[in-house]
């Protein structure tokens, strides 16, 4: 059992006279088996976070878990992790097979059994006629893949993995998406994934924690956290188009910032909101248009088969009050 | 293709300065080395006949020949490896983020900016059996410092010699190696760290792998150097100390003020020659046997 457990983590750098808090008083739970997506922003401390989890930093505050013990002091090899890189960290001079093996071969596994571990993590990800081969001689992908099998080989109790999409083209991450949450089905570990993409959030993990400036903002299912943003910065960041903030006024109440998403953001004649078109975008299967109220822009997602106004046309919005968000003008969070 | 002739002309206009450069400082001193390499000449070396190709193999088996080529291995032998483990030592040591970890940087590189005169002068007085400091210092341990000092004594002169060179060589290692350390990706250390390896098997790993076609290039660039040590030589030993002609390379056996030939042409020409023809091939040895084991780009 592998559940993980951040306990008021700040982590502060020193950059020439400035600190700069990366991590600020991070409190999380990860249970045994979730796949926990760390998303935000870059530089909102999301990868910082994970480096703190494998042990590549240490925290300025606060204190690590993985199962019961406390990990602050425990070394990356004895904290029973494996990390997967961005860029994938291959040994460009070593094979496939040697890659895959290398951690069993610095825990002092034999021979045999290294080569059979490195068969069974490279059929886990179809790599095993690649075995053979040097990284250089292998696609973006297949690459990928060898970062994850030499993660997986040895069985952690904990994957971590920074971005380890990002350097892939949209279809190969599209298909290896699928294949993440596969191989997290297959596996009895607990995942935790860095991402800057809501996307990859809302499709892969079974909860969100959304940071942003080294605070955490939000912690929940991806669903959960798009239907009741804790914080506008969620409400904006989840979601594409992002969900039209209001200032306070525009809408109801002087003193609330009103979100609505541009799914619910309807075309009423006569309805309260009032605007002018700006951009139509016909995308096929759903319009965007893009309006102007009174200065904010809004964005309003529609059915081509409805009525599509035109640019420049004066346009009046409404929408359910059920599909309001409130949120404090200031402090940004919600309110009920 | 029209086009590509029509930029002929300037092509060759373009390429005509370093053409020249090359063909008069390096093509024709190589022909005419080779060339004069097939004179015999009198003692006066005024009269000279065309000995032909043979003159060469003449030259090769001659015992001053084969000396200088003992020392001229002997010296190569005592600075690549030494030059190379230390140069690479340095650099690793010099590639933390440690505060003012710059100065030392500095240091260490900074013998890549002095001039085999400065340097070789530097260690002369160092090396000095009366007011030397190394002979203040450590003649109790090593009498042979004061009596009669290390460049005057015949068994340690080559080795004076190779300390000096590889000190003047260090920086010009330190550089190089440094940055291919910093080419080297973090995230391989990191990576390699989290999987449990140790600084030893990172080192091995990870640093070395990846810095191989550098540490190639630098020991063809060192065993070129150490072939063609000349400098340190005609300015600590000259040569000596003698009867042994124990620092006598093959350089300096070509150019060298008390060298035996020094009047004779031919004979200097066909010992240039067969030096250009050494050093051509070890460097080919070299990249023929370490380029299978070195893994270039990623």
């Amino acid at each position: 059992m592998a559940q993980v457990r951040l306990d008021h983590i700040s982590k502060t750098f020193a950059s020439g006279d400035d600190q700069v808090r990366a991590v600020d008083d991070v409190t999380l739970d990860i249970e045994h088996h979730e796949f926990m997506i760390l998303l935000g922003p870059s530089g909102c401390g999301k990868s910082t976070l994970l480096r703190v989890v494998a042990g590549l930093e240490d925290p300025t505050a606060g204190d690590v878990y993985i199962g019961d013990r406390r990990v602050n002091d425990v070394v990356p090899k004895e904290r029973d992790i494996a990390m997967a890189f961005q860029r994938y960290a291959l040994y460009p001079h070593k094979t496939v097979a040697a890659n895959i093996e290398f951690p069993l071969k610095v825990r002092g596994v034999g021979r045999a059994e290294r080569a059979a571990e490195a068969l069974r993590a490279a059929e886990v990800l179809g790599l095993e006629h690649h075995m053979k081969r040097k990284p250089g001689q292998l696609s973006g992908g297949q690459r990928q893949r060898v970062a994850l099998a030499r993660a997986i080989v040895r069985n952690p109790a904990v994957f971590l993995m920074d971005e380890p999409l990002s350097n892939l083209d949209a279809k190969l991450r599209g298909d290896t998406r699928a294949e993440l949450v596969d191989l997290h089905r297959r596996i009895d570990s607990t995942f935790i994934y860095v991402t800057h993409d809501p996307v990859e959030a809302m499709t892969m993990g079974s909860r969100v924690a959304v940071l942003n400036e080294g605070r955490l903002q939000q912690v929940g299912t991806p669903q959960e956290v798009y239907d009741r943003p804790a914080t506008a910065f969620v409400a904006q960041f989840i979601g594409t188009p992002p969900m039209n903030l209001l200032p306070a006024g525009l809408w109801g109440s002087d003193t609330v910032q009103v979100g609505i998403r541009p799914e619910h953001l309807r075309l009423v004649p006569g309805g309260p909101l009032h605007a002018v078109v700006r951009q139509v975008e016909h995308l096929g299967h759903e319009v965007l248009l893009f309006a102007d109220a009174n200065g904010t822009r809004l964005v309003s997602r529609i059915d081509p088969n409805s009525f599509v106004p035109e640019v420049g046309d004066p346009v009046a919005f409404d929408a359910e009050p059920g599909r309001l968000h409130r949120f404090h003008p200031e402090s940004g969070e919600r309110i009920e | 293709m029209k086009r590509r002739l029509r930029d002929v002309p300037w092509a060759v206009v373009m390429l005509l300065p370093s053409v020249v450069l090359i063909a008069v400082w390096t093509v024709y001193p190589l022909v005419k080395a080779v060339q004069n390499g097939h004179l015999r000449c009198d003692v006066t070396g005024t009269k000279c006949i065309d000995a032909g190709w043979g003159r060469y193999w003449d030259v090769f088996i001659s015992a001053e020949f084969q000396h200088a080529l003992g020392v001229s291995l002997k010296l190569m032998a005592l600075t690549v490896p030494a030059g190379l483990v230390l140069g690479v030592g340095l650099a690793v040591l010099a590639d933390k983020h440690l505060r003012g970890i710059g100065i030392f940087r500095t240091i260490f590189s900074s013998t890549v900016a002095t001039s085999v005169a400065v340097a070789s002068l530097v260690w002369f007085v160092l090396l000095q059996p009366q007011i030397g400091v190394f002979a203040d210092l450590f003649s109790g341990w090593f009498p042979v410092l004061k009596n009669p000092g290390l460049l005057n004594d015949p068994g340690t002169a080559l080795l004076a010699v190779a300390f000096s060179s590889i000190w003047a060589n260090l920086g010009f290692t330190f550089i190089i190696v440094t940055a291919a350390l910093q080419s080297v990706p973090r995230d391989l250390y990191e990576s390699a760290y989290v999987d449990g390896a140790g600084n030893v098997r990172r080192f091995t790993n990870v640093t070395l792998p990846m810095i191989a076609p550098t540490l190639l290039f630098v020991t063809v660039v060192l065993t070129t150097r150490a072939l063609q040590t000349y400098g340190e030589i005609a300015l600590l030993t000259g040569g000596g100390p003698n009867p042994e002609k124990s620092t006598t390379t093959i350089p300096y056996l070509i150019y060298g003020r008390n060298s035996i030939i020094s009047g004779d042409l031919g004979t200097k020409s066909a010992a240039a020659v067969l030096l250009f023809v050494l050093s051509l091939a070890l460097a080919l040895v070299q990249f023929r046997g370490l380029d299978k084991r070195v893994h270039y780009g990623r």
